[in-house]
């Protein structure tokens, strides 16, 4: 009975074992695989590959919205250096708005418009995303009063 | 005055709460000294309650002379959400969460059960100091009661998506789960300071880690189904680091409800309980970090603000330290386990809480890892559902394969086969949907997969009711009043959680989207139904003007109406969506208006969802809120039987 009981916690420690290796190549491959990577337009040519599902983050830019027969939109980011057009089809969120500060995710090929498959913006009409808000820090656009 | 009356209030509150925390950490074998302990904790409570209902006066009255009323009221906003905006902003909410945490002391202090004088009253005495704790964060860097001087004559009001019944109900439910976990960690640390974690003690565990559990299953729940029907984005769960910060602390919550069930029943893993509610506590504030400081880019957004979020870093380090240095100091002088065979009742739940704990560390590295990326210096990245998906998903699978098994063997030595023998049925159902599912879908394994694990479950926990009505003697209406009220508890749970699976893997795995652009009179095939855009007009509400579009879904069991809407509130510069959401049996069609179309004149921009079976994941939640709630009306019994 005693050498069946040490046999049983053996197993289950095996077994446990199994689980959390199992987890841990998830996790690691699931870091590697799908983490996104934020970008400002000025540094797509430099920082993304063609095809990466990245976030391009800036503000939007005054005159640019288009909407389009069948749901499709475009519009400009700017982080002030450079300007890159987006492509989303879907609707905008409610708190999207020309020249306030935007988060699209999706890919990007060069030559054509950044295919957008995610637009985020705040629930909060005063905030800006921290990316963006670095972003323009970076450039030297930054014109808050705050550091977020 | 009436602000003035509850900054003194919470004041006073903080003295005694420290007095309270003091009292009982230091005087603790003394009977008359515990009573007094118990005192101050209800003297406490007591302020803490007038301090809230003065923060609800003064926004009652739109008080534009107080800080936080001019930030989030308005005068022409309808009663119910003029108080339901005293806690729908950060420094309300913080003396929410002091008022619970003193309430939850006072109940504590009155409910002694079977507790030793000394375990009692240093519990009361550690949820003092985490009341404490709370008071001089919401006195001193979020005061709900600072003047503006002059004061103006009408406030911004509250953000218009706000303005909603689930939503009112929703942070005081997750405030309700967060600071529930304070006290069993109050308990933990008194049971770490009194060397002893006994049946006793699991006891008077047992029902506010249900509490806490409950509570924050149906405020995840109301959250989501908020996010659904009012962001109109037609998801309702985005892996967002607000909602990761509500999801560990519920993982943890219900790995804390099994474990704390060994404990009482057989004495066992008593310090991994222990360990489990101080986790459980540091995850809450944890999320209260998250979502307080910003440092996560949320889809959510709140008022920001560094120093607050260092505060409750602070505060979390202080919890997170004090538990786990006790418990490495403390936690090896507590009596050994009982042992259990390999295959039993405890083993079971033991791969429960691993289960469990293992996806709650996952979402943790998952929701962290952007921070720690960008402290090493590589750069600005974000961790999204693709991740999330991938790992707690296969977790999640495991666990739920082995879910059914549980309840079916007994404490101690379990007869495994017996238990596989009587599961066969939901085995075979479940096979089958897997066939069938893989079928239709053309093969795609993962939604299959999640169908099959819910019907597991659903009929794994109905075969477990059913042997157990079977246990019973005499005619039908006779075994079914006999069944203990834990048995229902535990199987409404469970069947909830394969509801629930339904919902989310049909949800996620079969929905149908589509932007299309339309005029008035245009239609468009969808989904199995006809969509079409009958028109579009201006309409008026109590406090906004809207945009209003009404849509005819025609389908095979008829025609109806439903309409969508933009609204523009005065004193928002956002329009905000209101979706129409058509119900049938099968799930959801749901509408989002978009703006006009510019390139062609008189046209607007829809977006068209259909949600299959998205209503069964609100009922699976509802389910599992549910046997929370039988599960402690239960307790409650059974303490009175006892009594």
């Amino acid at each position: 009975m005693a050498v069946r009981r040490r046999d049983q916690r053996l197993m289950m420690i095996a077994a446990a074992g199994a689980v959390l290796v199992l987890a841990a190549v998830l996790t690691f491959a699931g870091l590697r695989d799908s983490v996104v990577f934020f970008v400002a337009p000025s540094e797509l040519a430099t920082k993304a590959e063609a095809g990466q599902r990245i976030r391009l983050g800036g503000l939007v830019v005054e005159g640019t919205l288009r909407h389009e027969a069948d749901g499709v939109v475009f519009f400009n980011v700017t982080d002030g250096a450079a300007e890159v057009q987006v492509r989303y089809v879907g609707l905008l969120p409610d708190l999207f708005r020309e020249g306030q500060g935007v988060v699209a995710e999706g890919r990007w090929q060069p030559g054509a418009a950044f295919e957008a498959e995610r637009v985020l913006a705040k629930h909060d009409e005063t905030y800006m995303p921290r990316e963006v808000a670095e972003a323009l820090k970076d450039r030297g656009e930054w014109r808050g009063t705050e550091t977020p | 005055m009436i602000a003035e009356i509850g900054a003194f209030a919470m004041a006073l509150a903080l003295a005694l709460s420290i007095a309270q925390g003091l009292m009982g950490l230091i005087a603790s074998r003394r009977d008359s000294r515990a009573e007094a302990t118990a005192a101050t904790a209800q003297a406490t409570a007591v302020l803490c309650v007038l301090a809230f209902i003065c923060l609800i006066i003064v926004f009652v009255r739109s008080d534009f002379s107080v800080a936080t009323v001019t930030a989030n009221s308005h005068i022409d906003k309808p009663l119910i959400y003029k108080i339901a905006g005293a806690w729908g902003n950060h420094e309300g909410s913080m003396l929410l969460w002091c008022l619970v945490s003193a309430v939850f002391g006072a109940i504590l202090a009155t409910a002694r059960g079977q507790q030793s004088v000394g375990l009692w009253s240093r519990a009361v005495g550690v949820q003092g100091l985490v009341t404490a704790g709370a008071l001089i964060y919401t006195l001193f860097l979020s005061n709900p009661f600072a003047r503006l001087d002059p004061a103006p004559m009408q406030g911004s009001g509250l953000n218009p998506l706000l303005q909603d019944p689930a939503l009112a109900a929703h942070p005081p439910l997750l405030y309700l789960g967060y600071v529930g976990l304070s006290v069993p960690f109050s308990l933990a640390l008194a049971a770490l300071l009194e060397g002893k974690a006994d049946q006793a003690w699991a006891r008077a565990l047992r029902p506010w880690t249900l509490l806490a559990w409950t509570c924050l299953t149906l405020g995840i729940a109301l959250g989501s189904y908020w996010a659904y029907y009012e962001l109109g984005w037609g998801g309702w769960w985005f892996w967002d680091p607000v909602e990761n910060a509500s999801f560990m602390p519920w993982l943890v919550a219900a790995a804390l409800v099994h474990s704390a069930i060994v404990t009482e029943r057989r004495g066992s893993l008593a310090s991994w309980t222990i360990l489990l509610a101080i986790m459980g506590f540091g995850l809450a504030l944890l999320g209260t970090f998250l979502v307080r400081s910003g440092v996560l880019t949320s889809v959510h957004a709140f008022a920001v603000d560094p120093q607050r979020g260092i505060a409750v870093l602070v505060l979390l380090g202080i919890a997170l330290g004090a538990g786990f240095g006790l418990y490495a100091w403390r936690a090896p002088k507590l009596s050994q386990p009982t042992g259990f065979a390999a295959v039993s009742r405890e083993s079971m739940l033991v791969w429960n809480n691993f289960g469990l704990a293992v996806a709650a560390a996952v979402v943790l590295i998952g929701t962290l890892y952007p921070l720690l990326v960008e402290a090493l210096g590589g750069g600005l990245i974000s961790v999204g559902p693709p991740f999330f998906n991938a790992t707690v998903a296969p977790l999640l699978a495991v666990l739920f394969l082995i879910l059914p098994l549980g309840p079916m063997l007994t404490w101690r030595i379990g007869d495994l086969k017996g238990a596989l023998k009587k599961l066969a049925p939901a085995a075979a159902l479940a096979l089958v949907t897997l066939i069938v599912a893989l079928v239709l879908t053309s093969w795609r394994a993962v939604p299959a997969i999640g169908l099959a694990l819910g019907v597991w479950l659903i009929a794994g926990g109905l075969i477990y009711l059913w042997t157990r009505i079977q246990r019973g003697e005499g005619r039908m209406a006779a075994k079914l009043a006999l069944l203990p009220l834990a048995v229902w508890s535990m199987s409404v749970a469970h069947i909830g959680a394969g509801v629930l699976t339904i919902g989310a893997v049909a949800e996620t795995g079969f929905r149908v989207e589509q932007s299309v652009g339309l005029t008035p009179g245009e239609g468009v095939a969808f989904a199995g139904r006809r969509v079409t855009l009958i028109e579009v007009g201006e309409t008026e509400g109590p406090n906004y003007s809207a945009t209003r579009a009404n849509f005819r879904v025609d389908s095979a069991s008829g025609a109806h109406t439903i309409s969508a809407e933009r609204r523009f509130y005065p004193t928002s510069p956002m329009p905000t969506t209101e979706v129409g959401i058509l119900s049938s049996l099968d799930g959801d069609i749901y509408i989002a208006l978009g703006e006009s179309v510019r390139s062609e004149a008189g046209a607007w921009s829809v977006r068209l969802y259909y949600n299959p079976l998205v209503h069964l994941i609100f009922l699976g939640a509802a389910m599992m809120g549910l046997g929370g709630g039988l599960s402690l009306v239960s307790l409650a019994r059974r303490r009175k039987m006892a009594a």
